[in-house]
């Protein structure tokens, strides 16, 4: 198995078997959906038509959460160090460690957006589209939290200085995320435009992201 | 650039260029303001309230070269490791966090008589405030990391991540903005303004511009003293310290 397989696996297997760790954010994603009609009323029609974006904006927060997750625990322990004296270059290190927290976040997220959506009265025909979507769109999260990890490795507070420095990058991928959906229930015209946009962003970052990263980390444990 | 490297001998500079660049502030601000309120004609349908352009559009300009300013210092930091790069780009964030506050403010004032309403979900207005919280994110990590050498990294970093993704941040938000409703917002198209309200606006820009620079330098020598203070503190631990011992 060479290096880059076996840190993914490894990376994967600890996010599995770390208690809960997978749980707790789809029960936060759950919980944020959830108490959302509280807020705005139980009004079917209303819900259906704000549902697209308020099942992205709650999966952008759930996978903020636990994004900190993604080199903080190596960091702690001296992993990180005895990683970046190996034969995986930064960059690398940094997008698999990524691709294991869109495997481990990202993608049970997208999968359980469906079952919240009849919570929200999303349409039906509507549902594969939304998760194709965060399917296209939540690599570029991930990719994009990793920077953010990186940049916070180590400070106090560093789950909220995260939020405030990831969450404005997060604007194009929640636009044209939730455009690609709504173009679908309400019009006009396709769906393919935004789609293809979202996968651009999602492409671009999975490039370029981890450069950043790597550079944060170097920074973080000099 | 590189005899700039020396702190001592670019306090010097500054010492030597505040005076002089105060009184061109003066004057062009002066200039500016008369220029504005009184020269200036109002506007056939906006009336007295165009005159808020005056220090709107300024504002603006400064608040995206201010990024501009930041992400260059970035890549000071990063490739050529000038010392004062790093300085310059913090001195110049909590400015551009400044300049960015006063137009989205007079912007939220001019629209209230203009629209309607103070605020609307307009392009423009929508990727000024992002900018807004990219400065905070950047200013916000400068003080959460102590080490002054990691977290000007960091923050040049960040600051080179945010020049790329504003290009693609602005491209959505306009995208957004005219799939949900058409632009019905005043714009003032360059070529197409006439030149009583183009003047005016040209000096107040200068005039801006002009005390950008003022406060960066103020702001640059402020920090270089801070840095000499924090190292004579630690150096003066040091001997209590061996003192003691």
């Amino acid at each position: 198995m060479s290096p880059a397989v076996a840190l993914l696996v490894r990376d994967v297997k600890l996010a599995w078997r770390e208690g809960g760790a997978i749980g707790v954010v789809l029960g936060f994603y759950l919980v944020v959906v959830a108490i959302m009609p509280f807020g705005l009323g139980p009004d079917l029609n209303l819900l259906a038509r704000i549902a697209p974006g308020m099942l992205w904006v709650a999966l952008l927060l759930a996978a903020l959460l636990s994004a900190d997750r993604i080199f903080h625990n190596d960091y702690e322990d001296g992993t990180l160090d005895v990683l970046a004296t190996g034969p995986l270059p930064l960059p690398l290190l940094a997008a698999i460690k990524s691709l294991a927290h869109w495997l481990t976040t990202g993608v049970p997220l997208a999968l359980m957006a469906p079952v919240l959506g009849l919570l929200l009265n999303l349409p039906l025909d509507a549902m594969p589209l939304l998760v194709a979507t965060m399917f296209a769109g939540t690599p570029a999260v991930s990719f994009i939290a990793a920077i953010g990890a990186s940049l916070t490795l180590g400070l106090r507070r560093s789950g909220l200085l995260l939020a405030l420095l990831v969450l404005p990058l997060y604007v194009p991928v929640l636009i044209f995320g939730v455009s690609t959906v709504s173009m679908n229930i309400v019009g006009p015209g396709s769906p393919w435009p935004p789609f293809l946009m979202l996968t651009a962003i999602s492409l671009a970052s999975i490039v370029l992201a981890p450069l950043a990263a790597a550079a944060a980390l170097r920074t973080a444990m000099r | 650039m590189i005899s700039l490297a020396n702190p001592t001998r670019f306090l010097n500079l500054v010492g030597a260029v505040v005076p002089w660049l105060a009184a061109l502030i003066v004057i062009l601000l002066g200039t500016g303001l008369y220029l504005a309120f009184f020269v200036s004609p109002p506007d056939y349908q906006q009336g007295e309230t165009v005159r808020i352009m005056y220090v709107h559009v300024p504002a603006a300009w400064l608040a995206m070269g201010c990024f501009l300013v930041i992400a260059i210092a970035a890549l000071g930091t990063l490739i050529w490791r000038h010392p004062l790069a790093d300085v310059a780009a913090k001195a110049a964030a909590p400015i551009g966090a400044c300049f960015t506050f006063v137009a989205l403010v007079t912007g939220s004032l001019w629209g209230k008589p203009m629209w309607g309403t103070y605020w609307v979900w307009d392009a423009r207005l929508t990727s000024m405030l992002v900018l807004f919280l990219l400065y905070l994110g950047l200013i916000a990590l400068w003080q959460a990391i102590e080490e002054p050498g990691r977290a000007g990294r960091a923050a040049a970093i960040l600051a080179l991540v945010g020049a790329i993704n504003i290009p693609i941040i602005k491209f959505s938000v306009n995208w957004w903005n005219t799939l949900h409703q058409p632009a019905s917002v005043l714009r003032v198209d360059g070529p197409s303004i006439d030149p009583a309200l183009l003047t005016p606006l040209f000096v107040m820009g200068a005039a801006f511009a002009a005390l950008f620079v003022l406060l960066h330098l103020l702001a640059m020598r402020t920090e270089i003293l801070r840095r000499r203070v924090r190292a004579l503190q630690q150096t003066q631990v040091e001997h209590a310290v061996l003192a003691g011992a």
